[in-house]
């Protein structure tokens, strides 16, 4: 807990230097198509009420009847994070009363969770890892959703999400920046998409995050937190745990104390405030759900579900580095989505792995991320960079034309051969050709001839109005080698 | 174990259930004949036992993964005081 934390994750006070401290809990919606405990639709959105049973509206008499692959995708998920699979767990009763939650209670998992402790490994912009403890994961039900704004003195209630599993994901204080902490957020969330047990969709709140926030001189036991709830975007858990820091470090320094309490984050403000008033301190009286056997199935069931896993982000990664010899960096790029992990291995298979993950990441990415495409929206398709690829690998044409083609591919299609050929773009190799170009220019231009004996960088010059007048199909290596020759320049 | 006349209120209030002034003694008296009765347990050497969860031999139930309801939001808000357009009215909740 106290080990020696960098100097540069703290954060300067007006008196002191201080450290912060994190824990999340990030609740994750399961994909599934039914629900927990009923066979109404998870969709998102739908008319009101209308993804919604008799059991999920908590009618007197419903029994709730768990879904098989909602147990299965937290256990694919607690796999995924290494951890502790319980072959037995229990489902319990949290108590409290607010109206988009008609049971009185939320069906939770609290002494016995289906998940115990696992671990994810984060890796920081800097390049630095850090492996972040995870304490358990348990399965959960989402509650309604309420509307406040349709009416001066009513709430409108919606039950669509309500009894929609969650997967409650609670890390260790493990976290000790606001950067380690979006960066814990994002690497959890690229797991999840790549088992396919949460789609991480946080503008939908498929995703979303409770912060718990402390600071404390470094080497001082941990301070009071606070939890800030229901932060919805990466950006903004960042930001939230800056605003909140500051605000715990100036009650500090001002000698004052921090009240442990719920605090919302208000991202037009810029702040975080009070969400409960202290009277209303939470007492959920948890008990077993009666309505519920304890959750058992045996070791062969997770084995199974461990066969199945696809390869995962820090596997990959590894692959990447050792079988293409990418660094560690642009593997980290490229593993970062699994359907951009797939289309780099289409384009490297059978080629150069470097130059592959080059265009993906410089040109393909770069393109992409300026037209707000996803790269399931590529125009380009891997076959086609692959050709292109190709063709740079073969000497059939230049990389400066090969941006060219690149170009010509993502507005109008169609298969870069055929374009070169057609369009006259192969690079030529012909010294021949070359050297006409060259003599040309040299002749028509006596007086630079004369000052780039005197002055060799004049050499760009000549290079330049060669490839100009071969239409930039001239092997730049060859214009090189010829123009110093004819030159005189070493 | 006993529990004061605050206790009872505040159990009253996470149940929401309105508890005049003059019921709270009484209720106070039953709540501690309750608790008194389950004391007893308290002789008995459970150490190694595990908390009991379940009373059924038998595992639990699972269904598949298949949509088989919805769509009937009508039925769901048929007997709620207040509706809108298929949503659950209730007095105005946020602080």
């Amino acid at each position: 807990m106290n080990a020696p934390v960098s100097p540069k994750k703290l954060i300067k006070g007006g008196l002191h230097d201080w450290e912060v401290v994190i824990g999340m809990e990030i609740h994750a919606q399961v994909t599934s198509r039914s629900k927990l405990f009923s066979g109404a639709p998870t969709a998102f959105g739908g008319e009101p009420n209308d993804h919604v049973s008799l059991v999920d509206a908590a009618m007197p008499g419903m029994l709730p009847v768990i879904n098989a692959e909602c147990v299965a995708q937290a256990v694919r998920t607690g796999l995924g994070l290494k951890a502790k699979i319980n072959l037995r767990s229990v489902f319990d009763r949290k108590n409290y009363f607010y109206p988009d939650l008609p049971q009185g209670y939320q069906i939770s998992q609290y002494k016995d969770p289906i998940v115990g402790e696992g671990e994810v490994l984060v890796d920081l912009p800097d390049g630095e890892s850090i492996t972040v403890g995870i304490e358990r994961l348990h399965l959960e039900q989402d509650a309604g959703k309420s509307l406040h704004d349709q009416s001066p003195n009513l709430s409108f209630v919606d039950l669509n999400r309500s009894g929609v599993a969650l997967m409650e994901i609670v890390s260790r204080p493990d976290l000790r920046s606001s950067e380690e902490a979006r960066a814990y957020v994002t690497k959890l969330r690229t797991i999840l998409r790549y088992l396919g047990t949460c789609d991480g969709d946080m503008e939908k709140g498929n995703l979303r995050a409770d912060v718990n926030v402390s600071v404390r001189r470094p080497g001082e036991p941990l301070g009071t937190r606070c939890e800030i709830k229901n932060v919805n975007s990466i950006r903004f858990i960042g930001q939230a745990i800056e605003t909140e820091a500051r605000r715990q470090i100036a009650i500090l320094e001002d000698g004052g104390r921090i009240e442990q309490e719920t605090r919302l984050f208000d991202p037009g403000k810029g702040e975080t405030r009070s969400m409960r008033s202290k009277e209303e301190a939470h007492d959920y009286r948890y008990f077993p759900d009666p309505d519920l056997l304890p959750l058992e199935f045996d070791q062969a069931y997770v084995d199974g579900l461990a066969e199945g896993l696809p390869e995962l982000p820090d596997a990959k990664k590894a692959r990447f580095v050792s079988a293409y010899g990418l660094s560690a960096y642009d593997a980290g790029v490229l593993v970062a989505e699994r359907a951009s992990a797939d289309y780099f291995e289409a384009v490297a298979k059978g080629r150069d792995g470097k130059a592959a993950a080059n265009w993906v990441i410089n040109e393909l990415f770069g393109r992409l991320n300026k037209e707000g495409l996803s790269i399931e929206e590529t125009p380009v398709s891997a076959d086609r960079l692959g050709a292109i690829v190709d063709l740079i690998g073969e000497g059939v044409i230049s990389g400066k034309i090969a941006k060219d083609l690149f170009e010509i591919v993502w507005s109008e299609g169609g298969d870069p051969r055929q374009i070169v050929e057609a369009r006259g773009m192969r690079q030529v190799t012909d010294t021949g050709a070359i050297e006409a170009a060259v003599d040309a220019i040299i002749a028509q231009n006596p007086d630079k001839v004369a000052q780039a004996r005197e002055k060799p960088t004049l050499l760009g010059w000549f290079v330049g109005q060669t490839m100009k007048a071969t239409g930039g199909k001239a092997n730049p290596a060859a214009v090189n080698a010829l123009l110093k020759a004819k030159l005189g320049i070493e | 174990m006993s529990v004061d006349a605050q206790t009872v209120r505040r159990i009253a209030h996470l149940a929401r259930i309105a508890v005049s002034d003059d019921e709270v003694a009484p209720l106070q008296g039953e709540l501690n004949a309750i608790l008194a009765f389950v004391e007893q347990l308290g002789a008995v050497d459970v150490a190694d036992v595990e908390p009991m969860t379940s009373v059924t031999p038998m595992a639990m139930k699972k269904r598949e993964d298949v949509i088989t309801d919805g769509g009937r939001a009508q039925e769901v808000v048929a007997n709620a005081p207040e509706t809108e357009d298929h949503y659950f009215l209730v007095p105005k909740v946020v602080e």
